[in-house]
């Protein structure tokens, strides 16, 4: 299990164990944890499932391909250490993971 | 006891029911949610049904909207493998099909569609299907593989997604079509050009302009589709999928404005205050264009699910969302966003060759839809402009050199 911190916009924090092979997205929605819509279900064709990635951790959880770097694009209020948590696999070196969100996903 | 401290149930465990059981949680919502199903598992997403799951690259636990557990702590009552009988608005009561009888201080009615029937001879045999729930799609999966041969009626999304998934396991399938072309219903010209050559050159036969006269068979079970030229197609099974019926028939007992499908407002309210409905069933306002109309896509069921969440808990109303929907074929990403009301003309960026391409639909320099083939920049920005009614200049449009960001400048 890697336990990861999801923080949302208001600075409220859920700390949640999730199964390697899930998704950083699925451990959220699969948890209820608010602000992460996730409407495609992890197609990476909705972009509504938007976090930042603490810098901290930002080798750890790899590249973006070039199909997701076009979606966050044009997603709203991007940073660098944007990413769709859709396409970031849950392993044990993730154990400790913190993503913040944004204010909204849509 | 006010009046709706009876709280809210929920009519229908699919992606609609399921997401506003859930949002109603999110937003604070304290009083009793009961979810009724006729299906004997919690809700789950459909759309993998006919995509990742068929090709064995999803589970059954990953299909699931939420696990049980989350049920069970969120205090969210779920009755399933049962119906709703009837509706008695004045009592503000639902009679299960097993007799119980549970008051409500608002309903919400995610009853969904269901896939229409073919009623042509022989449409009762065994390996004749159609796919619309995880049972289904079983009976469907236990088919497909090496030898055998898929008849898919009806060149839609589902029925594509069928002919791939079925051709990525071994096996060979030939889409029939009523029309000249495929997706005719809800694509353009381009792209059905575009899916039929792709289609075609990984196996995948089509009979186009095709009637289905009947389904064949021996000892019980499909072995072709006969055409209305004469033609039979021979076949192990046969996936109808030939679009979907909404069930409101409870709404409509009860007495609920419905015109196919159930009437609601932009907060998913039904001409009953107390009554909600929402996702596939609903005869919907769609503000961007100025109509009512019936949407059958996830985005819709979330965005309604939002809606009639935050009617029921007092919260603003969300923004409105402008409808999206995708598909996975093959290694392809069709994502598209808007509805193509009102066209005066198509912008094609990029080479459909390519497999990397969009379509716009426009309304003079407004965009009013777009489809794009592994294209999510375009579809992104389509998607922005068209929810911004926003100008955009043809030209640049139609021109590559001019990044999507430029276009939306």
């Amino acid at each position: 299990m890697a336990k990861i911190t999801y923080v949302e916009f208001n600075g409220a924090e859920h700390v949640v164990d999730v199964k390697p092979g899930m998704s950083v997205m699925e451990g959220a929605v699969k948890n209820n944890v608010p602000g992460i819509d996730a409407d495609c279900g992890g197609a990476c064709a909705c972009a509504t499932c938007h976090v930042y990635v603490d810098e901290a951790w930002l080798d750890k959880t790899g590249d973006k391909s070039a199909m997701e770097e076009s979606m966050l694009d044009f997603a709203e209020n991007v940073a660098p250490n944007s990413r769709l948590s859709c396409q970031i696999n849950v392993t044990d070196t993730l154990d400790g993971l913190v993503v913040r969100m944004p204010e909204s996903q849509h | 006891m006010g009046e709706n401290d009876a709280g809210v149930i929920i009519v229908g465990a699919g992606h609609a029911g399921g997401t506003a059981a859930a949002q109603l949680r999110q937003y604070g919502y304290d009083k009793p949610i009961v979810m009724v199903g006729e299906e004997p598992i919690a809700p789950y997403q459909r759309p993998p049904l006919s995509k990742a799951w068929l090709k064995g690259e999803a589970d059954a636990e990953s299909l699931a909207l939420k696990p049980e557990s989350f049920y069970v702590q969120a205090n969210i009552e779920l009755i399933l493998d049962v119906k709703v009988a009837s509706v008695s608005r004045e009592a503000k009561t639902v009679t299960l099909s097993d007799g119980r009888v549970l008051p409500y201080g608002f309903l919400i009615i995610a009853t969904g569609a269901r896939a229409r029937p073919l009623p042509v001879p022989g449409s009762d045999l065994k390996g004749v299907m159609v796919l619309r729930s995880a049972a289904d799609a079983e009976g469907l999966k236990a088919v497909l593989g090496p030898g055998t041969r898929l008849a898919v009626i009806g060149g839609g999304y589902i029925g594509l997604e069928a002919a791939a998934s079925a051709r990525a396991l071994g096996g060979d399938a030939v889409v029939i079509e009523r029309e000249p072309r495929i997706l005719a219903r809800v694509s353009c010209k381009p792209l059905s050009d575009f899916f039929t050559d792709y289609h075609r050159a990984r196996g995948v036969e089509f009979r186009l302009d095709a009637v289905v006269d009947s389904f064949v068979g021996e000892a019980g079970h499909v072995t072709g589709v006969r055409l209305g030229s004469g033609e039979t197609v021979a076949c192990d099974a046969a996936l109808i999928g030939i679009g979907v019926t909404p069930n409101d028939e409870l709404a409509r007992d009860a007495g609920l404005e419905c015109t196919g499908g159930i009437v609601v407002d932009e907060h998913a309210r039904t001409s009953d205050p107390a009554i909600f409905a929402i996702g596939d069933v609903t005869h919907r306002p769609l503000p961007l264009y100025d109509r009512m109309f019936r949407l059958e896509s996830v985005a819709n069921a979330l965005e309604q699910a939002r809606q009639a969440a935050s009617a029921i808990v007092g919260r603003p109303a969300p923004a409105h969302e402008v409808t999206w929907n995708w598909s996975d074929q093959y290694d392809l990403k069709y994502q598209f966003a808007g509805l193509p009301f009102d066209v005066d003309d198509v912008v094609v960026r990029g080479d459909p060759a390519s497999a990397k391409f969009a379509v716009f639909h426009l309304n003079g320099d407004k965009i009013q839809a777009v489809e794009a083939v592994n294209a999510p920049a375009e579809f992104m920005a389509g998607r922005q402009l068209i929810g911004q009614r926003r100008s955009v200049s043809r030209a640049k449009l139609a021109d590559m050199s001019v990044s999507m960001k430029e276009v939306a400048a």
